[in-house]
């Protein structure tokens, strides 16, 4: 139980097509996440498939039933906010047992279930306080007690993170990633941030302008992106494009080498060129190479590396891990 | 008052402006009440002047309150604000809610539509109005006041009404249809209770015209039954001789259940602002 198919789902709002045309398919218990720019339909085909937006054409299925025309509440889905939307009237309690009472579920199931969702995430010092008491990962995590009351086929997740603290961010990170490993619950998660998608995801979609760019496992993203704009949208700092006739390539229009995979040399190596900035963060350091040949390059060293602006440099990229594409942006073998 | 901004002379002169106004703006409510209770010849002699022991009197007072009738008026009065307010503040939120939450075709225009009353006085119709109530038999009855000032108040309720629910945050209604709650539960429970502190705004602008207002229970609910109390008041201006202290006590009486009204309604909106939406 839990799976999803999405098929040609489209959706415009007046004029303005925002997705044009999806096609999805997740397996029972997979941990999904949705990345792509601000503006290009995530949260949109979020909730259409959560029942709050109309598709305008295309169908939704879940566990192989049409949900198209369900409304929300009936489609076994529970779904967390990015303004975690908490009943500010109702203490924490009735905040998580309010969805099953509206569905008639006996008392004592309602308090097994929230008693089990509360002390999974640490909440039971705070069952009878109301939202306004609470801190913003308290918040967080009641809103996905809420969810997770529910029981669902599938949990939908809108940035939940977005709103918390970086030091919380990590946290919640890897409470919701215990929570799919315990309950092996299917889950579809929008984000902006990498890391989150890296590190949550058993498959990442990746959406641009309403449409799916690709569909892959974390480390197929990374290593076989399908076209530039994976490329760029996926590892960080982002990957560096070349003009390919600078380089002299024949068939390709664009090379792209991401910052780890390039090497420098004060003495010698492929191009030369001077350090513009350079950023220290300890662990690595980012180095901005304007080269002669190649333009400005981001470089990624690991560990500490003592490069003043201003000083000259020789980089020199990892043949095996160099990426062509062609004037579409599409990937050359 | 953050100290940061805050400057001696400015403060002064924040100070000043706002008592000047406050000043302006009671002295005649000042001026009716204190003469209220005084004699006759001391109103028009020295109006200004507060009641000293020789010129303290109550004879206005109990001059309305053995006219029978007042009571009746004040009753009216209050029947008439209480369910036209009640109603404008229902309709009003739920067209605002509908007008701000769903997207329909001539959704905007109905906007508009339902805003034009703002700047087209009602008294203007007056007369179809009339003819309405002639109609439908409802002339000297309390019912013909409440549907007029209902329809009177509902634009400015449904304006800002509307403004203020559209800030009302999407998410918490998405979370409330997941959880299976009706539209009307999501209204009621979830958004109006965001939107206590616009809603006490719209009451008291609806409710002081509605007070105050002579033209239609003169035109439409004269009848003694269904006087109100600024139409009954008018009973001791006499075309030759006007019974000045029933007068003054009258309006002092009037000033009231207004003032009361207000002061739960500005409560509410304090208590709405201080309590704040989850965010
Ligand atoms: N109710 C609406 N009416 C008109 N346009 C809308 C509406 N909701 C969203 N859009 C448009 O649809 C596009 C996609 O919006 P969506 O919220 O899905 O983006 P997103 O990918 O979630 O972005 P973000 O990462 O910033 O949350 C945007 O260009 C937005 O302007
Ligand atoms: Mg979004």
């Amino acid at each position: 139980m839990g799976s999803l198919t999405i098929d040609k789902v489209k959706k415009s709002f007046g004029r303005v097509d925002v997705l044009k045309g999806i096609d999805l398919a997740v397996n029972d218990g997979e941990f999904v996440v949705f990345v792509g720019p601000s503006g290009c339909g995530k949260s949109t085909l979020l909730r259409i498939i959560a029942g709050l937006e109309d598709s305008t054409s295309g169908r939704v299925l879940i566990d192989g039933a049409d949900v198209t025309v369900t409304p929300p509440a009936n489609r076994g889905i529970a779904m967390v906010f990015q303004t975690y939307a908490l009943y500010p009237h109702l203490t924490v309690r009735s905040n998580m047992s309010l969805g099953l009472k509206q569905i008639g579920t006996p008392a004592a199931e309602i308090d097994r279930r929230v008693t089990a969702a509360s002390t999974m995430l640490s909440l039971e010092p705070y069952l009878e306080r109301r939202p306004a008491e609470l801190s913003g990962g308290q918040r967080q995590r009641v809103a996905i007690g809420r969810a997770v009351v529910r029981e669902p086929k599938l949990f939908l997740f809108d940035e939940p993170l977005s709103n918390l603290d970086a030091a919380l961010r990590v946290n919640t990170r890897l409470e919701i990633a215990q929570l799919h490993r315990r309950l092996k619950a299917t889950m579809i998660y929008v984000t902006h941030d990498q890391v989150e998608a890296m590190t949550l995801a058993d498959k990442i979609v990746v959406l641009n302008a309403g449409r799916i760019e690709q569909v892959g496992a974390p480390m197929d993203l990374y290593n076989k992106p399908a076209n530039e704009f994976v490329a760029g949208f996926i590892g960080s700092p982002r990957m560096n494009f070349i003009d390919a006739a600078k380089l002299g390539e024949g068939q390709a229009k664009t090379i792209g080498v991401r910052p780890e995979h390039l090497t420098v040399d004060t003495g010698s190596g492929a191009w030369k060129g001077t350090v513009v900035h350079a950023e220290h963060l300890g662990a690595d350091t980012n180095l901005y190479v304007e080269t002669e040949k190649a333009g400005l390059l981001t470089v990624r060293i690991f560990g500490v590396y003592g490069a003043e602006a201003g000083s000259t440099l020789y980089v020199t990229p990892d043949p095996q891990r160099t990426y062509r594409f062609d004037a579409d942006g599409k990937a050359l073998a | 008052m953050s100290r940061a901004t805050a400057s001696l002379p400015r403060t002064v002169g924040a100070h000043a402006a706002l008592l000047a106004y406050t000043a302006i703006a009671l002295f005649p409510v000042v001026v009716i009440v204190i003469n209220s209770f005084k004699s006759r010849n001391a109103i028009f002699r020295t109006p200004l002047s507060p009641p000293t022991s020789e010129t303290f009197d109550l004879i206005g007072y109990t001059m309305v309150l053995n006219q029978g009738d007042f009571f009746l008026y004040f009753q009216n009065s209050l029947i008439v604000t209480v369910a036209s307010l009640f109603l404008v503040l229902l309709f009003g939120a739920m067209a605002a809610f509908a007008l701000s939450e769903y997207r329909f075709r001539g959704n905007t225009l109905m906007g508009l539509y339902l805003a034009l009353g703002i700047m087209i006085p009602i008294r203007l119709g007056t007369v179809a109005i009339l003819q309405l109530m002639v109609a439908s038999g409802l002339v000297n009855t309390l019912t013909a006041l409440v549907l007029v000032y209902t329809a009177q108040g509902l634009p400015l309720a449904v304006f800002i009404l509307s403004e203020f629910m559209k800030q009302v945050s999407d998410d918490l209604k998405n979370a409330g249809r997941i959880d299976g709650l009706s539209e009307y539960r999501i209204f009621f429970r979830l958004v109006l209770p965001l939107v206590r502190p616009s809603m006490a705004t719209v009451a008291v602008f609806t409710m002081i015209p509605i007070w105050n207002d002579l033209w239609f229970p003169l035109i439409l609910a004269p009848s003694e039954a269904t006087k109100t109390i600024t139409l009954g008041a008018q009973l001791f201006i006499g075309q030759y001789v006007t019974n000045w202290n029933a007068v003054l006590a009258a309006l002092s009486l009037a000033i009231l259940p207004v003032l009361v009204l207000y002061l739960i309604f500005s409560r509410q909106l304090i208590r709405g602002i201080t309590s704040g939406a989850v965010k």
